[in-house]
């Protein structure tokens, strides 16, 4: 009768503790959306940095000759935010000085690899469609990767 | 002056307020200190070498007297700080700017930097006293475990401001988080853990989830910080110390032999 009022106990406590920690972790996000539809390819030059999404997004879009690619806004040392500098052409992180080509290569300060680059590709209206849920290390060779580069010739 | 004296102390108030008169005896002066739900949180006699600072230090003393201000403080600013995205940096601005005495958030800072400073010199102390070795090693542990709910506390309450330094501070703490073995989606085993293709600790459900509520350093981790800073360490931190100064009671007093 003990054991069973005892079992009855632990296995109440161990239900109340597993609950408070499920409570922990919330089903909803109230973050700004991962994946989003940046305008028409026409919208953008060529040869371009467009920095029009890196505030509210976190990405610059660059479009190439070939096609378009999508920068990750984090530093890679770090974490802070760097600005294109289109006079030297390159991003410069105001933190500590990394410094990153337009491709994303890292080529000075204490960056360790090159910026990532988010998944990019095609929208049913023909929209570029930017996923960040989607990352591609140059590091790793994931830049060869599909997504990792939308081409576009047009 | 005795009249009056003798008027107030026969008035039923005070009656009311204080049922006996001074106690005569040591054993009525004792028994009024343990009687009394305030005074008997202190002991009743306390040694000649416990009041000695060449001994003590009194750094844990000072460590307890500064978290009562940091309660106090911490308190008082929480009448004016509201711990959303949009306000909590203009209320810690306010606090400055717009509320009397607008140094209470400063006093509240420096006592937090003071307290970590008095914390170190109270384990410090201890350890050249040797007050660790049996049988105290328990109280060692629990203040072991003090030292981190301190040092938690500071991590916690850097992140209310909502500045600049407070979201990049917070974003590489975290980040530190995601690398812990099993628990951290980027740490060592967490990729043992995956059944089919399907990844059992991912980053919406690792421990740096849990601590920010979400996946980056946004509104969902200040109010959970603000919690934390406010109610939950310190209640765990109060119930902690409950036993860290029984222990020394228990053992007879601050600066005893074995």
């Amino acid at each position: 009768m003990l054991a069973a009022a005892w079992g009855a106990f632990t296995l109440a406590l161990a239900g109340a503790t597993g609950a408070t920690v499920r409570f922990l972790f919330p089903n909803v996000l109230y973050d700004p959306p991962q994946e989003f539809k940046a305008g028409f390819p026409s919208e953008f030059s060529v040869d371009a940095v467009d920095t029009r999404f890196k505030a509210s997004h976190g990405v610059w879009i660059i479009r190439e000759a070939r096609g378009f690619y999508v920068l990750s806004t984090v530093c890679t040392h770090l974490g802070c935010t760097p600005n294109w500098l289109s006079a030297d052409e390159k991003f410069k992180c105001p933190c500590h000085g990394s410094g990153f080509v337009k491709s994303g290569v890292n080529v000075e300060g204490p960056a360790p690899r090159p910026l990532e680059r988010y998944k990019v590709t095609f929208a049913e209206d023909g929209q570029l469609l930017i996923d960040k849920n989607t990352k591609f290390q140059e590091e790793k060779g994931q830049w060869t990767m599909d997504g990792a580069y939308l081409p576009f010739v047009g | 002056m005795d009249k009056i004296l003798a008027f107030i102390t026969g008035t039923q108030l005070w009656k009311s307020l204080f049922r006996h008169g001074y106690p005569d005896t040591p054993r009525n002066r004792t028994l009024a200190v343990l009687s009394n739900v305030v005074l008997h949180l202190h002991p009743v006699k306390v040694r000649r070498s416990g009041i000695r600072l060449s001994y003590t230090w009194c750094m844990g003393g000072l460590t307890f007297f500064l978290f009562l201000i940091e309660t106090i403080t911490g308190l008082l600013l929480m009448f004016y700080y509201r711990p959303t995205a949009e306000l909590a940096y203009q209320d810690i601005f306010a606090l400055r700017e717009h509320v009397p005495i607008g140094v209470m958030r400063e006093v509240h800072r420096w006592s937090a930097h003071l307290m970590v400073i008095t914390v170190w010199l109270h384990m410090y102390r201890v350890f050249l006293t040797g007050s660790y070795k049996p049988p105290r090693e328990f109280n060692w542990n629990v203040g072991v475990i003090l030292l981190v709910i301190t040092l938690l506390l500071s991590f916690t309450g850097y992140l209310l401001p909502w500045d600049q330094l407070a979201v990049w501070a917070i974003t590489v703490g975290t980040n530190m988080a995601r690398a812990t073995p099993f628990i951290g989606h980027e740490g060592p085993g967490a990729a043992l853990l995956s059944f089919g293709g399907l990844n059992f600790i991912h980053a919406g459900d690792d421990v740096r989830f849990g601590l920010l509520g979400g996946r980056f350093v946004g509104e969902a981790a200040l109010l959970r910080f603000y919690v934390l800073h406010c109610l939950g360490f310190p209640l765990v931190a109060a119930g902690l110390m409950a036993v860290h100064f029984w222990r020394v009671r228990k053992d007879g007093g601050i600066s005893g032999p074995l």
